[in-house]
């Protein structure tokens, strides 16, 4: 089966076969294969389809560049994990892999008509043909678009694996364990350091994986690299995170690192997360992170076949696999050289070495040595096309004359067309820290420049030509970095390495193709989005200049792979077309991440229940056994309504309403935000603070207060209670508690630093429940000790101290119901069972516990407002109808000169007030608008809108609060609340519509 | 995520920070006396600084304490960290 699997050598497990199984049919690899080398091992180059056009794709590369084999691996129906590179998944016993982007298979796929079609898939081709008509776009060409032109597919199940997440800090943190990241590695940690060190792949020596015959210090790579690795794993302070991938750099030296820990794995012990997500925080960081060899860009440059070189070498000195019988190899680099002769070495037929350079350019010592080893070496070549349908099978060839004329030279046969355009640096990590890149002519490629945070390049990222350079670059880096991390220096360790030189430079661009010809293929500079030189030369002619107009028309360079193979290339040849340098025609911002990463290991344990903090009531697990329902007021579970044998919503509100009103109900009110304010300026901060007079509030009592912010807006309100003279009680409003606390903290430390005062958030020390209704003070009297419940003693906005069932209470007569109410405050600890106790003595006077919809309709009754609801941050209290509240002598409180504002003063200003339907059936929807006269055309004259509306049982009618234009002085008008099919009559009414003499709550 | 070095606790990651928008706004020790002008400005208009600009921060999820940063707004380095109250120490212009 596994007819190009040579007979020895490479770094894979002979003696481990494994099997695994792609598209439906079973394959046999080894162990330290990936699925990309054991489908060529196997003859299989067809790996997927492209993803505008369908074309048949192959394997381009060995590593994480690659753009066209993306796969889909699939472990059970929750476990699809789709676009993955097959260069980059190691088989395993068991491995189940799909290809993607084909129907009905790879081999026959009926989307490929689009590569017939493709005249008509030009760049733009999407922005252009479907913008019209508007309304198609999201029930016709989206998804049609999106099936046709896509990717792997997302697994329809949650995902079930586990992910874990976690902080770590170090001196130096080396990203890439090849050469320059392993000699950094060690200098680092010779300093005494502490270092990380990661690499994405699941070995160690990045570039030397794929080298036969280099040496270090004397050692064979492959040893070397064991002992390297050995050495840093026995050091306590070295980090070692192989299959750990650097995807992104965050400021101040945070870089994120995806682990993977169980992909490898045929059999996922359960106790193991699948990712690890890590967070470095590093002193210093050392980007090692190696180059990537460039394709060449000429007609049909996209057949399965054909490949980099760098990729033929890997797979046959890495893992023993010859990637064809026969190549072609396309030079614009001298590393095409070294991969013709290890290919030859290797038993591969080399039928031509077709250098695209001129004579003089193809001169290093691998040129010399490929011709010396009796190769064919011809130069000043283009390539003009390929042909083959599902494999590349022969190439046709041009030569450049000295006055630029191209002429065809021969046709070759071959089953493999290598190329190596050159390398392009990985300086990805280094430009999202916001280093600068220059662009080095010579190399051809952009380079590190200064560095914007304490971070250095080392290696191959730099342009290094020598594995002796890479070496010394790196161990240079690794103390360098260790001494400005720790202080401690070190001498950097002089490496004797042996390679033969193979330089890296090459030219970007596309391959110089005749004059006037209409090229036979297509020249695909961007694989994986299927961008061409076409595509790029259209946006040019259609106006775009900007390299960043020019990707985002075009997509070159958007997608998974970020570019990596393609962005150079097609920089080069924007720049040849506009006979500009390539760095003027600029360069594309690099973002994270460097490759896709999971949204499992972003989430890590946040899901479900843990996605938020939750925050329950004393209530909550009683409220559960009785069957009550729940809504998220921001974190917290607040109880809505208690249905009671399938009760409807409506009925159950009723129910509770009324009792309330005749009986007496429950509420738990623990959301509130509570807030202790202490000192002996405590008076006085709040009087600088809310708009009340606080210094007339008796200990003891208790007055609704309000907050603004300085504009003069409602910021918050709620009950504060003076308990002694230097001491207060602070409510607020549930989803104000936060933000109320963190202003007075910024007033306290900052605006009046005069101030001796103190304030605590006893939120969540106090349980709190609310006691509503005329028989309220009978369910407490049997309950409470060392309180006077009279009305006397305890009158409306009374506070007391007392104990209820042995337990400390402290005791409010408050009511946001307008029933006879209290609330009742004990230690939070002892919020369920004083709860549990008050509803079993309340079953005597029919008690009810009520949930929020019936505590919203009961307050709507008596014109009580919510702020946030009937307030929306631009209401003053005047406007919400509550400026009564303002303690009018005081010289300055927060907000009053705000209100001061002419335009705050304004008769016309938006005021609340009550709106009666005139069909007292009908419920006004909350937030429609509001308008003087029936019938308008549109654009309708809205004069306001409503914030509150219910049924209120009691009055048997629907009400609703309003903000209308100048609304208290249309008291009595007729206003129309316009929705489909009719408006509305409503009738402007005082915002109080039950017992507006306030009797019940006195009583 | 930044580094903020707190004047009480330390260097600490930005999420446990909140940040309080431009330092050195003061409100005007009488509002009543203040022209509408002066009101607006104090509070509405803010400096919209390319380079060193000082802001408050509070550790929100730490010691609670507000204090002021000099940060850079180009780079996202701190060049400070100072108390409230505190006026703005010197930085080298040229500092990265």
């Amino acid at each position: 089966m596994s007819r190009f699997r040579t007979t020895r050598g490479g770094r894979i497990d002979r003696s481990r076969p494994v099997r695994f199984r792609f598209d439906g049919r079973d394959y046999e690899g080894f162990a330290g294969d990936t699925l990309a080398a054991a489908l060529l091992a196997s003859g299989v180059h067809l790996l997927g389809r492209s993803f505008k056009y369908h074309r048949p794709r192959g394997i381009l590369a060995a590593g994480a560049e690659e753009p066209n084999a993306l796969v889909t691996v699939v472990r059970d129906a929750a476990r699809r994990t789709p676009n993955l590179r097959a260069t980059q998944i190691e088989v395993y016993e068991g491995l189940v892999a799909e290809s993607q982007n084909r129907w009905p298979s790879l081999a026959l796929d009926v989307g490929a008509v689009n590569g017939l079609f493709a005249a008509f898939l030009p760049a733009g081709f999407y922005n252009k043909t479907f913008m019209w008509p508007r309304s198609a776009w999201h029930a016709l060409y989206e998804p049609r678009i999106r099936a046709a032109a896509g990717l792997g597919v997302a697994p329809g199940l949650p995902d079930p694996d586990r992910y874990a997440q976690r902080y770590a800090h170090c001196d130096v943190l080396v990203v890439g364990a090849g050469p320059a990241g392993l000699a950094a590695a060690a200098g680092a940690a010779s300093a005494g350091a502490r270092v990380i060190l990661c690499d994405e792949q699941h070995e160690f020596g990045g570039s030397l994986l794929a080298e036969r015959g280099a040496t270090i210090d004397a050692m064979a790579a492959a040893d070397w690299i064991v002992a390297q690795h050995a050495a840093l794993a026995s050091n306590p302070r070295v980090t070692l995170l192989p299959r750990t991938t650097a995807f992104g750099y965050f400021p101040h030296n945070n870089v994120g690192l995806c682990e993977r820990i169980t992909d490898h794995l045929a059999r996922p012990p359960a106790a193991l997360p699948r990712e690890r997500l890590w967070q470095v925080r590093a002193r210093e960081v050392i980007f090692a992170t190696g180059a990537i060899e460039r394709p060449l860009v000429f007609p049909g440059n996209d057949r399965p076949g054909v490949m980099l070189a760098s990729a033929a070498r890997s797979y046959l000195n890495r893992y023993g696999v010859q990637v064809g019988s026969r190549a072609v190899v396309l030079a614009g680099s001298d590393a095409a050289y070294a991969a013709a002769l290890d290919l030859a070495a290797g038993g591969v037929a080399i039928a031509l070495i077709a250098d695209v350079r001129e004579p003089g350019r193809a001169q290093g010592p691998a040129a010399t040595a490929a011709r010396d080893a009796g190769l064919a070496v011809e130069t000043s070549m283009t390539a003009l096309g390929t042909s083959g349908r599902r494999r590349v099978s022969g190439v046709h060839l041009g030569r450049v004359g000295n006055d630029g004329s191209i002429r065809p030279a021969a046709s070759l046969r071959c089953d493999v067309l290598l190329m190596s355009g050159g390398y392009t640096p990985s300086v990805h990590l280094h430009s999202q820290s916001r280093g600068k890149l220059e662009f080095d002519a010579a190399f051809g490629a952009f380079v590190p420049g200064t560095a914007a945070e304490r971070t250095r390049c080392a290696g191959g990222v730099r342009a290094t030509h020598t594995l002796g350079a890479a070496l010394e670059d790196g161990a240079a880096a690794g103390v360098a970095a260790a001494l400005a991390a720790t202080g401690h220096a070190a001498a950097a360790h002089r490496y004797a390495a042996r390679l033969p030189e193979a330089r890296l430079e090459g030219t970007p661009g596309a391959l110089p193709q005749p004059a006037g010809a209409v090229p036979p293929a297509k020249a695909f500079v961007d694989f994986q989005n299927d961008v061409t030189t076409r595509d790029l030369a259209l946006a040019r002619r259609e106006g775009f200049e900007s390299i960043e107009h020019i990707k985002r028309y075009t997509t070159t360079g958007m997608a998974t792979d970020q570019g990596k193979t393609s962005g150079l290339n097609a920089l080069g040849f924007v720049a040849a077309e506009s006979e500009r340098r390539i760095p003027e025609v600029g360069l594309t911002t690099y973002r994270m991440p460097y490759t896709p990463v999971t949204f499992g290991s972003f989430a890590g344990v946040a899901r479900g229940e843990l996605f938020d903090p939750l925050r329950k009531t004393p209530s909550h697990d009683w409220v559960v056994a009785q069957g009550g329902v729940f809504e998220d007021v921001g974190q917290w579970k607040r109880t809505r309504y208690f249905p009671l044998g399938g009760e409807s919503l409506r009925a159950a509100v009723d129910r509770e309403c009324l009792a309330v009103r005749q009986h007496v109900g429950m509420f738990d009110a623990s959301t509130l935000g509570k807030i202790e304010v202490v000192g002996r300026d405590a008076a006085t901060f709040l009087n600088r603070l809310y708009v009340n007079n606080w210094s007339t509030l008796a200990p003891g009592r208790a007055r609704y207060g309000i907050l603004l912010r300085d504009d003069g807006f409602v910021y918050d309100d709620g009950v504060v209670a003076r308990l002694a003279e230097d001491r207060f009680h602070v409510t607020t409003t549930t989803g104000g508690a936060a933000r109320v606390f963190g202003m007075m903290e910024d007033y306290i430390q900052t605006e009046w630093t005069d101030l001796s005062v103190w304030i605590t958030s006893t939120t969540e020390q106090w349980a709190v429940i609310a006691l509503q209704g005329p028989r309220a003070r009978d369910v407490l009297a049997g309950l409470v000790s060392g309180v006077d419940l009279s009305p006397a003693a305890l009158p409306h906005m009374a506070v007391a101290h007392g104990r209820i069932c042995g337990v400390p209470m402290m005791l409010f007569r408050v009511s946001f119901s307008g029933e006879l109410g209290f609330e009742i405050n004990v230690p939070a600890d002892y919020g369920a069972e004083t709860w549990a106790a008050i509803h079993a003595a309340g079953q005597a006077h029919r008690i009810t516990p009520y949930g929020t919809e019936a505590m919203h309709v009961l307050r709507a009754e008596k014109g009580y407002i919510i702020v946030g609801q009937d307030t929306d941050g631009t209401m003053t209290p005047d406007d919400a109808g509550v400026a009564w509240a303002i303690g009018k002598a005081k010289s300055d409180f927060v907000g009053k000169r705000g209100l001061a504002r002419a335009a705050l003063r304004r008769p016309d200003r938006k005021q609340l007030v009550g709106l009666a339907t005139v069909d007292p059936g009908v419920v006004l929807e909350e937030g429609a608008q509001v308008v003087a006269t029936p019938g308008q055309a549109v654009p309708l004259q809205m004069i306001g809108h409503v914030t509150s509306s219910y049924h209120s049982p009691v009055l048997g009618r629907s009400i609703a609060l309003a903000a209308i234009v100048g609304g208290r002085a249309r008291t009595g008008q007729t206003l129309y609340v316009p929705m489909p099919g009719a408006d509305i009559p409503v009738q402007v009414t005082p915002p109080v519509f039950y017992d507006r003499d306030g009797a019940r709550l006195n009583a | 995520m930044l580094i903020i070095d707190c004047p009480y606790c330390g260097p600490r990651p930005e999420l446990e920070f909140a940040h309080g928008g431009q330092a050195h706004v003061v409100r005007p020790a009488d509002p009543a006396a203040a022209s509408d002008d002066d009101w607006l400005q104090y509070l509405y208009l803010r400096d919209n600084t390319r380079g060193v600009f000082a802001e408050r921060w509070r550790h929100a999820r730490g010691c609670g304490r507000f204090f002021n940063a000099l940060r850079d707004t180009t780079t996202d380095q701190f060049l400070a960290t100072y108390r409230a109250g505190e006026q703005p120490p010197a930085v080298p212009r040229d500092r990265p």
